[in-house]
């Protein structure tokens, strides 16, 4: 077994050391070592986006980044978004919105689109397919998490939102 | 009756969804035991060949792996069953063993077994398991794989022919067909799809050595069903002997229906070392080894009548199984296809002739509409290409054609079971209005002047729904050898909160949520008041499952029935409180009362707190309120709609761009329009990803191409429209609360749609099909050929 | 899914990563990771050791040097997308760039790692090809600086040796001129792409750059490697750039028989896409 590396990373607001494999995917780390299992894995060929969490600030992909690489950085996985009970915009977009089925997608689908609005507050619809490129959803053929999206981005702008209503 | 809660019919939101946004459900990768050990597989590079010889010793000697096991060593436990062999199966169902033995008859066959302390570790011993092959000639379409010469691939099916089957009249479609004022004849080819939850499946097994008893956590559509079929035909051990429990389920779109071998062989080994084991497969393994879905290949003639009526039809279906028979493969192509091919027309003469074709590829079973899309891309595009032919309008031709409203419950000569209600025109007529469809013509033939080519596409469509009466599906003929009822439990406690237990599995269908709207308005509680509960085999009544759109119709009737029940009791025990007669009880807005006193009432809480002290109730009757119901419907349900597409076709790269996408449907009456509606615009994505972008490929070597989500285009956000959906509402009298079903609607309506507008948009190339998907290559390909012949327009 | 196993080691400057691949002469150079974990993930790639050069000072930023505009290796794509100094000097650039992958592929991939990976469906060789870029090596016995008409060699073969790390872009601003969508002094470069609709690579893409000394193009996404596009530059050549040169020049630019092709899109329908995308690059410049 090749030689163990120690890292220290900070998850949701709380500090941890390991010593972890080389070859541990950061996915992996927070699943299994941490037992933080809301970062699913949806693929094996980093398409998918199910394993989106944030890093130093950015979403990425933690089926493409090994632990060893996140030594030293903060990361925020779907579990540390609620801050105080409170849902994230972005998570009560997707409640109101109807934005999830199996719901299976929706964590790195969520964390695609916190990195989408803290990017650009104001997205247009274009600009919001566009960014959910990395991220796949078998269910809701994309047109709620759209909505879910618009919902937080105007939220976050403190404009009124309207809940769930159905379109016709 | 005055409604008090009156939730059904809101578009209220999910309480699915507060742990599912959380990152707080329980999928079945997050399910760690004490001990538990991972497997990894060992699969066939070939698509078909013996196997020689397997080496297992390097990866026995590898650190952190506890076993390596072979198909030989899994010799006493059965192959998997085939539970749905349709009428006139031949009983040559060949089904897949817990791993190959002899030989591999698809890549990604299954051939060792690896248990290791942890997922790295037994993934690197699969590489270090030596298997010898002898590379045998393969075959993978299925018309091909009948003909003389092609490689056999069991010996008990020559011609690699499982099934053939039919339906409808020959003589009279014949008839039609050779008397006919207008043939139009043509191949359509409806392509294999990979199903593509977003979660792949796994197992965990766990097997008690003091008792004997296995739990499998599993992602199952079906629990009860898997739990039958593997303890009572693969393990040959009492039912009870197994607890089957599927946590939250990322998505199925049937491929979680099955009876996988991976289910035995993580069964087995956990029995053979004491220990629990998890399997969970890669995406690329999701691919090559799990169901896929469709691949038709079909020889097609419609006949009809200048001025528009359509005579006769006459199907001739090559459908490919793979490698081996899957669960239910044999219903697929046959029931639910065969017998709705006539969709929503009133043809007098049709025949469908299906062969079920074992080729070298991985299983093909039910995928999302299973059956019914195939039957319903392949009326509506002959239904276009029978209207170019005479040169009517196509949404004119549907008109004429149309089963009317006073022709239900209407019979199709299919062998189907008469359809249950329809009003076909104003779906169609909305839909039409709703993209304008005058003016759309006249913006065609004007960008058709620019070198604009614009295409509109209908689809009319009839589906089934809410699968179900056992005294037909489960008959001879049509071959599922058991009743597909549903069940359901509702207890009202001691405190009043009601609890309801369902053999449905949801997986993203909503029903926690729908179940819960119609039980609080029925029983009159708070909604907040009443928990939904589901998926493990322990808890819930025998039920099969959720697919075939059946959840609410079927599961949710059976909620429904339940709660009559309670209320019928409830009524009796509230009449001895009031010392009133219980014929004189109403039961309204959750208090039974006594007829014109609404004073004189006791609300559900009292009633059930009254029956659960059980110190004074009527005599003779039990006490708690407890009733359930196995409900199976008299009839499937028939939802449809028209749904229109309109594209734009980029002629110098052959680029499909899909503008606009109206659907209107009739799923008759609605619970929870928000959960309708997504369910619509799922089904709706995965209709236009086959049209446009999704192909399950394999090259004539049997080499899978599309062998992960870099090759096989599952489309993302900016690759799919905006829909606008409307409806119309006929209530199904099949069940009391006139509900239809609406899981698979937008895909058995949505192919077609994108596919008549491609094509729509081409005819001035005179181009009149082309096979899905229409990918940007096909589509300039047939561009450049109409070019080269001087068909072109432009 | 599960990678082979492999030492780590990080770098902390440049000559460390230097030290490190002579004593790990089969290691691979780990910056973003999104060419290379893939391909471990799936086991195309087993290296028995990565270097992890992600923070090697030396690899980042972005600035201008007189005439030329210098992008570190390991700066990734959103850096690049974000710049401002590229805004304004290669407005086109940073719309390539987002073209590339996905937002989380452009919040991690760096410049360097795609250049050196030389993917042949990679956007960014074609871009640089276009740009006239060169690049800067360094290897134990100092660093060279290579045009990159020679830096890619072959499918993901470059002119790194394998003790050498790619460090530096080098990007002319020499020919920067107004432009319609630049105000000011900025490269005219316009890049058009043709996504595979699953992996979102190129199944072609063409890069043009319309110079003071005539146009530079080349294309992605069908060669073995990204390969200038001389056929088109010549046809242009000396030409008053309008579109009725530009629509008589795109014809049969490549010979499909120099082109990969597959069940998909096959080499003469990559070749027909070059045309397009070359004729509507071009189209976007005059």
């Amino acid at each position: 077994m090749a030689e163990k590396v120690r890292i220290s990373v900070n998850v949701n607001g709380v500090q941890h050391e390991h010593e972890v494999e080389p070859r541990q995917l950061l996915v992996y780390y927070l699943r299994e070592t941490l037992g933080l299992t809301g970062t699913h894995v949806g693929c094996d060929t980093s398409q998918c986006g199910a394993c989106t969490v944030n890093v130093d600030g950015k979403a990425v992909k933690s089926c493409t980044m090994f632990a060893v690489q996140a030594d030293g950085s903060r990361v925020t996985t779907i579990e540390g978004l609620a801050k105080d009970g409170n849902y994230h915009p972005v998570q009560e977009g997707f409640w109101e919105k109807h934005g999830l089925q199996c719901g299976f997608c929706t964590p790195g689908m969520i964390m695609a689109a916190v990195d989408l609005l803290n990017k650009n507050p104001n997205p247009s619809e274009g600009e919001i397919r566009h960014a959910l490129e990395g991220n796949l959803c078998r269910c809701t053929g994309y047109q709620n998490i759209v909505l879910a999206i618009q919902y937080a981005a105007a939220k976050l702008r403190g404009e009124p939102v309207t809940g769930a209503v159905a379109d016709d | 009756m005055a409604d008090v809660t009156k939730m059904v019919g809101k578009a209220i939101k999910r309480r699915e969804d507060p742990k599912l946004i959380q990152g707080r459900g329980t999928f079945l990768d997050d399910i760690k035991l004490p001990g538990m050990l991972h497997a990894a597989v060992v699969r066939s590079p070939y698509a078909h060949a013996r196997i020689k010889r397997i080496d297992v010793s390097r990866a026995l000697a590898y650190p952190g792996v506890v076993a390596v096991f072979t198909g030989e060593d899994m010799m006493d436990i059965n192959p998997m069953p085939a539970a749905w062999q349709a009428g006139g199966v031949k009983s040559n169902a060949v089904t897949p063993r817990a791993l190959a033995v002899g030989k591999v008859t698809h890549v990604g066959d299954g051939v060792a077994l690896v248990v290791a302390e942890d997922r790295y570790t037994a993934r690197d011993a699969v590489d270090l398991v030596e298997v010898e092959y002898e590379p045998l000639p393969a075959v993978v379409d299925a018309r091909k794989a009948t003909e003389p010469g092609a490689p056999l691939l069991h010996e008990v099916a020559p011609n690699n022919i499982c099934m053939e089957w039919e339906c409808g009249s020959k003589e009279k479609a014949d008839a039609a067909i050779a008397g006919a004022e207008v043939v139009v004849k043509e191949e359509i080819i409806n392509q294999r799809l990979i199903p593509t939850p977003m979660e792949t499946r796994g197992c965990v097994a766990r097997y008690d050595v003091a008792t004997g008893e296995f739990t499998l956590w599993m992602t199952s559509q079906a629990p009860h069903v898997h739990r039958l079929l593997l303890t009572a035909f693969v393990f040959g051990i009492p039912e009870t002997k197994l607890r089957c429990i599927a946590p939250n389920v990322g998505g199925g779109f049937g491929q979680k229906i099955f009876c996988y071998a991976d289910y035995a062989f993580t069964m087995w080994a956990a029995r053979k070392l004491g220990r629990p084991v998890k399997y969970v497969e890669d995406r690329s393994e999701n691919y090559k080894a799990s169901t896929h879905g469709r691949d038709h290949v079909t020889e097609v003639e419609i006949a009809g009548t200048r001025d528009g009526k359509v005579t006769g039809l006459r199907v001739k279906t090559w459908a490919n199984l793979g490698g081996y028979f899957s669960t239910i493969a044999g219903g697929i192509p046959t029931t639910l296809y065969g017998r709705i091919t006539t969709g929503v027309y009133k043809i007098p003469a049709a025949h469908v002739k299906v062969w079920g074709v074992y080729t070298n590829t991985a299983m093909v079973d039910a995928y999302r509409g299973a059956g019914r899309p195939e039957a319903s891309y392949l009326i509506e595009r002959m239904m276009d290409r029978f209207a170019a032919e005479i040169g009517m309008d196509p949404a004119e031709v549907r008109r004429r054609n149309f089963i009317q409203p006073q022709d239900f419950p209407y019979d199709n000569g299919l062998g189907m079971l008469p359809y249950d209600s329809g009003n076909y025109e104003p779906a169609l007529n909305k839909a039409l209005q709703m993209v304008d469809y005058e003016n759309f013509r006249k913006e065609q033939a004007e960008a058709r002047k620019q070198g604009r080519y614009l295409g509109l596409g209908i689809s009319s469509y009839v589906e089934i729904c809410g699968v179900a009466p056992s005294a037909w599906i489960g008959a001879v003929g049509q071959g599922w050898g058991a009743g597909l009822f549903e069940s359901a439990n509702v207890r009202v406690h001691l405190t009043g909160k009601v609890v309801v237990t369902t053999g449905s599995l949801p997986h993203g269908q909503g029903v926690e949520t729908t179940f819960a709207q119609i039980v609080a308005d029925e029983l009159g509680v708070p909604y907040e008041d009443v928990t939904i509960e589901w998926g493990d085999t322990l808890a819930a009544p025998f039920g099969y499952g959720t697919y075939g759109s059946r959840s609410l119709a079927v599961g949710g009737t059976a909620v429904h029935k339940s709660v009559q029940k309670i209320k019928e009791k409830a009524k009796i025990i509230a009449a001895h409180m009031l010392e009133a007669a219980p014929e004189d009880m109403v039961f309204e807005n959750g208090k039974a009362y006594v007829k014109g006193s609404p004073d004189k009432a006791k609300t559900l809480a009292e009633v059930a707190l009254q029956a659960s002290l059980a110190y004074s109730l009527p005599s003779g009757v039990e006490p708690f309120l407890d009733e359930t119901t196995y409900y199976d419907p008299p009839n499937c349900t028939f939802p449809f709609g028209t749904h229109i597409a309109i594209v734009e076709v980029d002629t110098d790269t052959g680029k499909v761009d899909l503008k606009r996408y109206v659907a209107v449907d009739d799923v008759g009456n609605i619970i929870n329009p928000l959960i309708v509606e997504g369910q619509l615009h799922g089904g709706i994505a995965q209709g236009v990803a086959q049209a446009l972008y999704e192909h399950g490929y394999y090259d004539e070597d049997g080499e899978l191409r599309s062998s992960n989500l870099l090759e096989y285009a599952v489309p993302t956000a900016a690759m799919l429209p905006r829909y606008e959906l409307g409806h119309t509402v006929t209530p199904s009298p099949v069940n009391p609360m006139g509900v239809k079903g609406a899981g698979e609607a937008g895909t058995i309506a949505s192919a077609q749609a994108v596919m008549n507008a491609v094509i729509d948009a081409l005819s001035p190339f005179g181009i009149k099909h082309l096979q899905m998907p229409a990918t940007p290559e096909k589509v300039w390909r047939a561009i450049q050929n109409s070019r080269q012949m001087g068909q072109a327009a432009d | 899914m599960y990678t082979a196993e492999f030492t780590y080691h990080r770098a902390k400057s440049l000559s460390e990563a230097l030290q490190m691949l002579q004593q790990n002469p089969e290691a691979k150079l780990l910056a973003g990771g999104h060419s290379l974990i893939p391909a471990m993930k799936l086991r195309l790639a087993t290296p028995p050791a990565l270097i992890d050069i992600s923070r090697v000072p030396e690899l980042k930023g972005i600035r201008r040097e007189g005439n030329t505009l210098v992008i570190g290796a390991a700066t990734t794509y959103y850096e690049i997308e974000t710049s401002d100094l590229i805004r304004q000097t290669i407005p086109a650039l940073p719309e390539a760039i987002e073209q590339i992958g996905d937002p989380m592929v452009r919040n991690k991939g760096t410049i360097g790692g795609s250049l050196a990976h030389a993917d042949p469906a990679a956007d960014l060789p074609a871009v640089v090809l276009a740009l006239d870029a060169r690049l800067k090596i360094q290897g134990p016995s100092g660093a060279k600086v290579v045009d990159v008409d020679s830096f890619f060699q072959g499918m993901f073969t470059t002119a790194v040796g394998q003790d050498e790390i790619l460090t530096e872009i080098h990007i002319p601003l020499s020919s920067a001129s107004p432009s319609a969508h630049a105000p000011t002094q900025a490269v005219r470069m316009a890049y058009e792409k043709f996504p595979h609709p699953a992996s979102r690579y190129a199944v072609a893409g063409v890069a043009v750059v319309i110079g003071v000394s005539g146009v530079r193009a080349a294309f992605t996404g069908a060669g073995e490697h990204a390969m200038r596009l001389s056929k088109l530059e010549q046809a242009l050549s000396g030409k008053p750039l309008d579109p009725q040169t530009v629509e008589a020049a795109c014809q049969n630019l490549v010979d499909p028989a120099q082109l990969m092709g597959d069940h998909n899109h096959s080499a003469e329908y990559r070749a027909h896409l070059i045309d397009v995308l070359a004729k509507r690059a071009l189209l976007r410049l005059v």
